[in-house]
């Protein structure tokens, strides 16, 4: 942001870039933004899941091109690349999952993968998408980096919830889920209540701590990259070069992360004790 | 920040990917790979036996190198003693040969000394005839031998 603008405020260019495209419903129209101040739950933040889907998207349809043509002779580059990501994924999972699940590889390749993407919008500076949609599409607001909202973070992760508790009922049916909840850690029946609470914190602290993880690091990551791109202008590649290259590491970091613990979850999910 | 819809529109989202990826995505490239890995470790088996055979195969050849080098140098050795022998004998045959030629050429020798010198002694007497008989000639007139001549020819 240049001194011209004068009308825009830091706070408020902060405010700005922090902002969702908002769509909602109201009297049975379509609203946008401001309107969908009051439209409460029933309101869609259409660029987190247009850029969410759209990178889900991408990244299937590479890897299903790849896979449709995978040879088991000598493979191009780009299968080269897909396999290598196939084999750290399936490398993970052996080390920590030992039971045989049909699901769990595919899950982690697509959590590792698309949160990966997803991170990785944050790489593309901070102007450069909202700015164009500004000028060329009339979108007052538009927030690239999915993974700064914390619906997508908790869309995920509560999908995971889902599927720990799932399993665990699966694995151990209802009463052996009961009982883990209730036995553990004290197995006497006076413990009963204090059990439930712990083991109940546990469980609900794993979606929370997992969805609020990969938030919190990349909505700060983002407000790093807004703050930098406040600075005069002769300041912001020196700042945020060095910004940009730490926070690839953090991209793959916690897309790993979240990866990781899904699978460690899962494989919980899948122990009997 | 607020949870609104998105959430749901995420996790579905979620889902599907999850879905297709386990469905498209994954099996053909994971067998893909395991595929592949198997053909590396075949691979690796056949080299590897080929590597033993080869070695297998090497000392074979040096241990048949070194038998045919001892039959070579036994082949040389019999073909020395062979040649000897063969020198030896030629040696013998020519030594044979050669008193032979020599005798033979001493005996030729001989028989044309002698026939030479039974011509001689022919010749000789018939100079010792043609001398007597000049002397004879020179010497006896006829007259004193008519005598004889005509007894000669009165026996005839």
């Amino acid at each position: 942001m240049t001194a011209k603008d004068e009308v825009l405020t830091s706070s408020a260019y902060i405010q700005h870039h922090l902002t969702n495209a908002k769509m909602c419903t109201v009297d049975g129209n379509i609203a946008f933004n401001h309107a969908c101040a009051d439209a409460g739950f029933w309101t869609w933040h259409i660029d987190s899941l247009l850029f969410s889907v759209g990178l889900g998207v991408l990244f299937l349809f590479v890897f299903y091109k790849v896979g449709q043509k995978a040879t088991t002779g000598v493979p191009g580059k780009l299968q080269c690349a897909v396999e290598m990501m196939i084999e750290f994924v399936d490398t993970s999972v052996k080390d920590t999952f030992h039971g045989r699940s049909q699901v769990i590889a595919p899950l982690a390749l697509t959590i590792f993968v698309w949160i990966f993407l997803m991170n990785a919008m944050d790489l593309i500076p901070v102007d450069f998408i909202p700015e164009a949609a500004k000028q060329l599409l009339g979108v007052p607001y538009l927030k690239v980096v999915p993974t700064t909202d914390l619906n997508i973070t908790f869309g995920l992760s509560l999908s995971v919830f889902f599927l720990i508790v799932f399993y665990s009922i699966k694995i151990k049916g209802v009463s052996g889920f009961v009982k883990e909840l209730t036995l553990q850690p004290f197995n006497h029946w006076v413990f009963i209540p204090v059990n439930f609470l712990l083991e109940t914190i546990s469980l609900i602290a794993k979606p929370i701590s997992l969805s609020l993880r990969l938030f919190g690091n990349l909505y700060a990551g983002e407000l790093i990259f807004i703050l930098i791109a406040l600075m005069p202008w002769w300041t912001q590649a020196a700042l945020s070069v060095p910004w940009a290259i730490f926070h690839i590491l953090i991209i793959t970091l916690q897309a790993f992360i979240f990866m990781m613990l899904t699978i460690v979850y899962l494989s919980m999910a899948h122990e009997d004790h | 920040m607020n949870i609104n819809a998105t959430l749901l529109g995420q996790a579905f989202a979620f889902a599907f990917f999850v879905w297709f990826c386990m469905k498209f995505v994954w099996p053909p490239l994971i067998t893909a790979i395991e595929e592949r890995q198997k053909k590396i470790l075949d691979g690796l088996t056949q080299a590897e036996r080929a590597g033993k055979d080869l070695q297998l195969a090497q000392a074979k050849a040096s241990e048949q190198l070194k038998e045919a080098k001892v039959q070579a140098a036994d082949i040389v050795e019999q073909a020395n003693k062979r040649g000897a022998q063969i020198v030896e004998e030629a040696k013998v045959e020519g030594e044979t040969e050669r008193s032979k030629i020599i005798t033979q050429g001493e005996a030729e020798v001989e028989a044309e000394r002698n026939r030479a010198r039974e011509e001689l002694r022919q010749q000789v007497a018939i100079l010792a005839i043609a001398g007597a008989e000049k002397i004879i000639k020179r010497s006896i007139d006829k007259d004193a031998n008519s005598d004889i001549i005509d007894k000669l020819v009165t026996q005839l």
